[in-house]
């Protein structure tokens, strides 16, 4: 380590509201977004059914009376059926992160990417970002709501912002180290690969002057935190977000590093049981659920977000009085998370529907073993598949290999088993055997 | 004067291609010859058996994908020369040869070249109008046998 130690300090007061101030700001502000989503057909219709109005919610408790949003009901509202506001009051458009389909639009006002970037510069404050600071940016500009959404908020901080985008790891340390950064923001698993360079380029820790790192966009282990920490010789910061709910800053770890602080202002939180979709008690793991309180443009009412992770709500030494929320240690669909990518099986099945041929049996394997995850799809042949010369067994294994990347814009490493010898299920289907969560 | 060849799909996993010629053996079933094609990953087994059909229903039964292929079956002397003259022509008709195998008659004087070309009716033809000795199933069972 390099002994720097980051310092307790608190971006705005909302942060350290008591309960029941926080308590009286989320009904009222509940209140607002309801009445604000009046606006979109597809709550218009589920509060109607539910009927529930804005002037009948009087406590958070009416919260429980209203209905969850999925992945799905944006999907069949895409690209903008969810937004609250006239198109011309938009200020910027982003999109789920991930593959060549159609993602997920999300929409934002001029003051909805005010409230955004200061939702950032509070857990980067948290984390250690001081004005005089000069902060790496390593995650993709683009639709993905990572780049943009640290932009601003370093911005906003008074720090400076080096916009490096994602990729072009030689170019990245060149910067940090002629550029003498402090800072970095990226995945974990690219912090893995930046590192990596380092090593094998005997890059002395006494040449860089990194300090400290904001990771996020994909769920990463305490472990993984101890050894990058160990290689790079920084403090790690975890934080949390998604572009359905706003982008990074949903939540993020302050100094004390024990859990990210949810602004609490902004989002109300629920953490239910994904079968029965009962809140699990304080402390148990379940999904995380968000309600949007400050949005204008696409306000989301309980959004369901799939990860599962606990809540915490313990008072923190930092002085912030929000509830913390753990790491994200799972799904409670079979999205995978492969390169920063979103993938589920249901795309693999596209792609092997789409060879001519293939049986929709088959298997995921992921592994990290050289810190790049390795994806195996395991496809079982059928009779109409297989061929006696070697040239079109290839030419199939090729196929498949085209039309994963077309779909998930990714490269797979594509298996011919026997059929029968994949494991059949009965009810919900286990496809997907990760191996990366023994790291 | 095409005939079949048994194609099976081999994982390379320890023992598969035990199973499959315990299960021919225990049920009688006989290999002339065969050959085998392998990747890092799989192989195909290439079979030539009087009761094919028999075998290929055995093999799925368990478990196995295995499919009938046409192939081509030339006797020519053992000696230097036989397979060469084959290509030649083979060449000049503008054929390629996808795979061959081959094995040696009991008797000792002649040899079977089994071949998959990439036009089987064509290759015929070339075969046979250059006089070639194209086998067809019995006589190369026969041969086999004797």
């Amino acid at each position: 380590m390099n002994g720097f130690v980051v310092e307790n300090r608190i971006w705005d007061q909302e942060e350290c509201l008591p309960r029941n101030e926080l308590t009286a700001l989320q009904t009222a502000r509940l209140k607002e977004t309801v009445a604000r989503v009046g606006k979109v057909p597809f709550y218009r219709d589920a509060l109607g059914k539910a009927g529930v109005t804005a002037d009948s919610i009087r406590s958070l408790d009416d919260l429980r009376r209203l209905p969850f949003t999925t992945k799905d009901d944006l999907r069949n509202y895409y690209p903008l059926g969810m937004l609250a506001v006239d198109r011309k009051e938009v200020a910027r458009y982003h999109g789920s992160s991930g593959t060549t389909g159609k993602p997920t639009m999300v929409a934002y006002t001029k003051k909805d990417l005010e409230h955004w970037a200061n939702l950032c510069a509070r857990f980067l404050t948290g984390g250690g970002l001081r004005p005089e600071h000069s902060v790496q940016i390593a995650f993709g500009y683009g639709l993905f709501t990572g780049g943009f959404g640290l932009h601003y908020g370093v911005e906003r901080v008074g720090a400076s912002v080096i916009p490096v985008s994602a990729g072009n790891t030689p170019k990245q340390i060149m910067l940090m180290l002629d550029m003498q950064i402090d800072a970095l923001v990226c995945t974990p698993s690219y912090a893995l690969t930046l590192s990596e360079f380092i090593i094998q380029n005997d890059i002395p820790r006494s040449a860089l002057n990194l300090k400290y790192a904001h990771f996020g966009g994909e769920p990463w282990t305490e472990d993984l935190r101890t050894r990058i920490e160990a290689e790079m010789g920084i403090l790690c910061f975890n934080n949390y977000g998604l572009s359905e709910v706003i982008g990074p800053g949903v939540s993020g770890e302050c100094a004390a590093r024990n859990g990210m602080h949810i602004s609490e202002d902004a989002f109300i939180v629920e953490c239910i049981n994904p079968e029965t979709l009962e809140p699990v008690p304080p402390g148990e793991e379940g999904e995380l659920v968000f309600t949007s309180l400050c949005k204008e443009a696409m306000p989301i009412i309980r959004y369901r977000t799939r990860d599962i992770a606990s809540l915490n709500p313990e008072p923190c030494a930092c002085g912030r009085t929000t509830v913390r929320m753990g790491r994200v240690t799972g799904r409670s669909d079979d999205m995978m998370i492969i390169k920063g990518v979103n993938v589920y099986p249901s795309q693999i099945e596209q792609a092997l529907l789409r060879v001519d041929g293939t049986a929709p049996h088959y298997q995921i394997e992921i592994d990290r073993p050289d810190r790049r995850d390795i994806v195996t799809v395991k496809v079982e042949l059928t009779e109409k598949s297989f061929s006696a010369s070697m040239k079109e067994m290839q030419e199939l294994r090729e196929r498949i290999d085209h039309a994963i990347h077309g779909i998930t814009g990714l490269r797979m490493n594509v298996e011919l088993v026997s059929p029968n010898t994949l494991d059949r299920f009965v009810g919900k289907a286990q496809r997907v055997v990760d191996h990366r969560k023994k790291v | 004067m095409k005939l079949k060849q048994l194609s099976v799909f081999l994982e390379n996993k320890p023992g598969r291609l035990r199973e499959l010629c315990a299960l021919l053996a225990d049920n009688g079933i006989n290999i002339i010859t065969l050959s085998l094609a392998d990747t890092e990953q799989f192989g195909i087994l290439r079979l030539i058996i009087k009761e094919y059909e028999r075998a290929k229903s055995l093999l799925e039964g368990k478990g196995f994908v295995a499919k009938l292929t046409d192939v081509i079956a030339v006797e020519v002397k053992d000696e230097p020369g036989g397979l060469s003259r084959i290509l030649q022509i083979e060449q000049e008709a503008g054929i390629s040869v996808e795979y061959m195998y081959a094995f040696t008659i009991k008797s000792g004087e002649n040899a079977v070249l089994l071949f998959r070309f990439d036009d089987m009716d064509k290759a015929l033809d070339a075969l046979q109008a250059s006089g070639m000795g194209v086998l067809h199933s019995l006589e190369l069972y026969q041969r086999a046998e004797s």
